[in-house]
This record gives structure tokens, sequence and C-alpha cells, in this order.
């Protein structure tokens, strides 16, 4: 009989995998391009340069996509029922008490940010406050805490470094090629591959994103319902936020993978094939809700 | 040769007993933490009483019996051990539901600024109570993991380690929250 807790374990083995799969991956590409360019260097610089490029954002990525999304902090005056089961669960789960921010639209998200614990941001939207019951408010907000006590703010940058280095090798290798001048240099067989990856590689990449992205999902379901010991209000939750169909509308492509679910509204078609569901940042509604009702807690 | 790796094996040993040892010490650090954050959050409650009874008195003089009751049952939430402390908070919001639903009978206590908020503020502590609960089962729960795997069950005895048990939620609880491992 499987349990929250294997739910959880084997969440984790996987994002471990993908993670580990990811930065072979970079070493790989990274490696095939320096041999067919016949330019070593080239791995060691954007290695570099990506990494300080993704600093600045590191330290700085909450407070913009906060700004973006026209979020605003509340405290414990403005909305005492929203303060106080964010507190419970901060004792429930031994996490240090998030900031509370609110975005005034009636499509009903939320979303967690921050690059650690004691910097977590959670936000949601007045429309979850208004649709959903406490229960099912509890769920969400559980779902949002365990985003932050796995460290996913954290994975997301990672995610983000990594997937900047492979577009910008990617790039400067199309640019080598042809204005680099000396074309005697390099292997035929490594220009090829040098080639193919140039062109597939951004979207492996883009790919290997999203399916972390979903995993982390699919934990942060299982985890919020151990902490609150009750799938049900989580699952509800969801169910009731799949049936609004009102696009959330200060959410873009590149901010879409934080919330709880896709605020898009994009993929309303349901008899889509397994290869489409690759592009998708977030499981489909019936497979979570199904793995919350399965779980015997 | 042999001496040597005789030696090898007991340091070795020794190095493993070392690590587990620290590694059972954090968590039992953490179970004691958590004991008493429940502590915090009953004490809390215990200071928020004498306000409600002072607000209800005001205008519903004749539950002399609840008051006493409350009284009674406060005194119990900073006494004896934090399972017996978290019992007693349990039954006292079986008791404050008494008062709450005697308040329905007065329309000016009903309608006090200051009983509302202390209604709410009582709810949320015993929310507060159960989630800091939550915690320290969890943090039990590790503890005693730890202890009771191989081969730490040996020698953990000789260490002076022994398991923390569990606190179990009142019976009105228990049956909304079905919880099994």
């Amino acid at each position: 009989m499987a349990t929250a807790y294997t739910y959880a374990n084997s969440n984790k083995r996987k994002t471990w995998f993908w993670l580990i799969g990811f930065v072979l991956f970079v070493i790989v590409v990274g490696y095939i391009f320096s041999r067919a360019l016949d330019m070593p260097w080239i791995l060691p610089l954007a290695v570099t340069i990506a990494i300080i490029q993704s600093g600045l954002s590191y330290w700085s990525s909450d407070k913009i996509v906060l700004s973006i999304s026209r979020a605003k902090e509340i405290d414990k005056t403005t909305n005492q029922t929203l303060f106080r089961l964010v507190e419970n669960l901060s004792i429930a789960s031994g996490l240090p008490m998030p900031k509370i921010y609110i975005i005034d639209d009636s499509a009903p998200n939320a979303f967690a940010t921050g690059r650690d614990p004691k910097h977590a941001v959670i936000c949601v939207t007045t429309g979850l406050l208004n649709k959903l019951d406490k229960q099912e408010l509890e769920g969400v907000l559980a779902h949002e805490f365990s985003h932050i006590g796995n460290y996913d703010i954290r994975l997301q940058t990672i995610i983000v470094i990594l997937v900047g280095l492979i577009a910008l090798l990617a790039d400067w290798f199309v640019y080598l090629r042809f204005f680099g001048g000396d074309d005697d240099n390099g292997n035929w067989v490594f220009v090829l591959i040098g080639f193919a990856l140039a062109l597939l590689s951004p979207l492996v990449a883009s790919l290997i994103q999203l399916a972390i992205s979903r995993k982390r999902e699919f934990l942060a379901d299982a985890d919020g319902a151990l902490l609150t010991r009750n799938p049900d209000g989580l699952a509800r939750a969801l169910e009731d936020i799949s049936k609004d169909k009102e696009p959330l509308e200060v959410a873009n492509k590149a901010t879409a993978h934080l919330y709880i679910t896709n605020p898009l509204k994009d993929q309303t078609d349901s008899k889509k094939s397994r290869f489409s569901g690759l592009f998708d940042t977030h499981p489909p509604i019936e497979e979570r809700v199904k793995a919350l009702r399965d779980m015997a807690l | 040769m042999f001496m040597w790796i005789i030696l090898g094996i007991i340091v070795l040993v020794a190095v493993f007993v070392i690590i587990t040892y620290n590694g059972l010490i954090k968590l039992k650090n953490r179970v004691q933490e958590a004991d008493s954050d429940i502590d915090v959050q009953l004490k809390r409650r215990y200071e928020l009483i004498p306000n409600l009874i002072e607000t209800v008195k005001g205008y519903a003089k004749h539950e002399k019996e609840l008051f006493e009751k409350v009284t009674k049952e406060r005194s119990s939430l900073v006494t004896g051990s934090t399972a017996e402390k978290v019992e007693a908070s349990n039954a006292l919001t079986d008791t404050l539901k008494s008062i709450f639903a005697v308040a329905e009978n007065y329309p000016e206590l009903k309608a006090n600024q200051n009983f509302l908020q202390l209604q709410t503020d009582l709810t949320d502590t015993q929310d507060k109570i159960m989630a800091a609960q939550r915690f320290y089962n969890g943090n039990v729960r590790d503890f005693n993991t730890k202890l009771q795997v191989f081969p730490t069950n040996l020698y953990a005895k000789m260490l002076g380690f022994s398991e923390f048990g569990f606190i179990e939620a009142g019976e009105t609880e228990k049956k909304n929250v079905e919880v099994k491992f």
C-alpha cells in the first residue's frame, strides 16, 4: 500500500535522476562544441558567463517575479484568516514564517518564491481567497510550503542557470561556425553532431526544465498532504481551480511554472497526445487529484 | 598484519558509533525543541482564558458552573506531561464550545467585539497546538526510526537513548483525521 511517504521518496529520486541527467547533458554538449570548433576554452568561458549572469538574477529574481505579478505584501491586520493559516502551517512544518503577498485578480492561483526558507514568499490571488473554503485554502498553502521546504525555489534557480547555459552555447556555436573564419579546424563528425545539437539543445533543455517542474508539483502535492493530514482539501482545491477557466492576466510563459496550476489555461483540449503533454508546465489536474485521492494517509 | 586489520575494524566501528550518536543527539534536541513549541502555544491559551471569563461574566453572570469548569481545566494546561497538557487542552476546547453556545442566548455578548476576537484567538491557539503537535510527532517519527534501524538498535540503549511516544490527538480529532502508516 502506497503512503504519502513512498510518494515523496520516489518523487525525490526521480528529481535527482533528472538533475544529474541535466548536468551530464550540459557537459556533453559543451565538450562536443569545443571539439567541433576546436576551441577548448568554450566550455569554461560559457560556464563563467552563465554563472555571473544568473548570479545577479539569483539574488533578485523573487523581487522581479513579485513586481511583474503586481503582488502586494499583507500583514496580520489585512487578512487575519489567511495570516493565521500560514502561521499554523509554519508551526506544523517547522519552517520560518514566510512573507505573504496578494495579487488582486479573480483567477484563483498561488505560487511560492524566494531563494531559501528564510527569504520565502507565498503569493495568492484574491480569487483564490474568495473561491476556496478554509480546508481547500489550507491544502493550497501547504503545497506552497512544501515547495519552500523542498528547496524547489532554489532548484528552479539552478535549472534556470543550466538551461541558460545550453541556450548560450547553442547561440555561440552557430555564430562561431559562420563568422569564426578558419573552416579547416575540427573533426567533421563532431561538426555535424555539433550542428544537430545546436538545433536540438534549446528544445531538449526546455523539455527537461518542464519535466522537473512537473515532478516538483507531484512532490509538493504529496508533502502538502502530509503536512495537513488532509489530502482531500488539496484535491478539492485543485478541482475547483481547474474548473475555473479564467486566465491569470499577470502570469506569462516565464512565470507559469511557478504557479500551483497552469495560470495560462491554454490546455483545454483533453484529447492531447502523449507528445504534446511534454510541453506542459504542470501535470494534468486529473492525475494530481487521482494521486492525492489514492494516498492511504 | 592481523593485528592491524583488527585495529582498523575497531576504529571503523568507533567512527560509525560516534557518527550515529551525534545524529541521534541532533534529532533528540529537535524533538525537545518541538516539545517546548507546544508549551509556548499552551501558555498562550492559558493567558487568554481569564480575559474570556471576564468578558463573558459581564453579560452572563449565571453560568457559574461553566466558569469553574473552565478555570479548573485552564490550570491543567500547565501541569503534567506534554501529552497530558494537550489532552487537557482538547477537553478545554469542548467546554469552550458550550460557552460559545451559551453566548448565543446573550445578543449583547455575541456582538461584543472583544468577545469575538477572543473566540477567534482561542480557536486559533487550538489550531496552533495541533500544528505544533504534528511537528512534534514528525520529529518523534524521525528520531524513533533512526533509533530502530539496524545496527543502531543494537547499542542505542547502551548510549542512553530511548524512544519518544507520539502525542495522540483527543478522541474528537481522531474521528476526522484517520492516520495510517
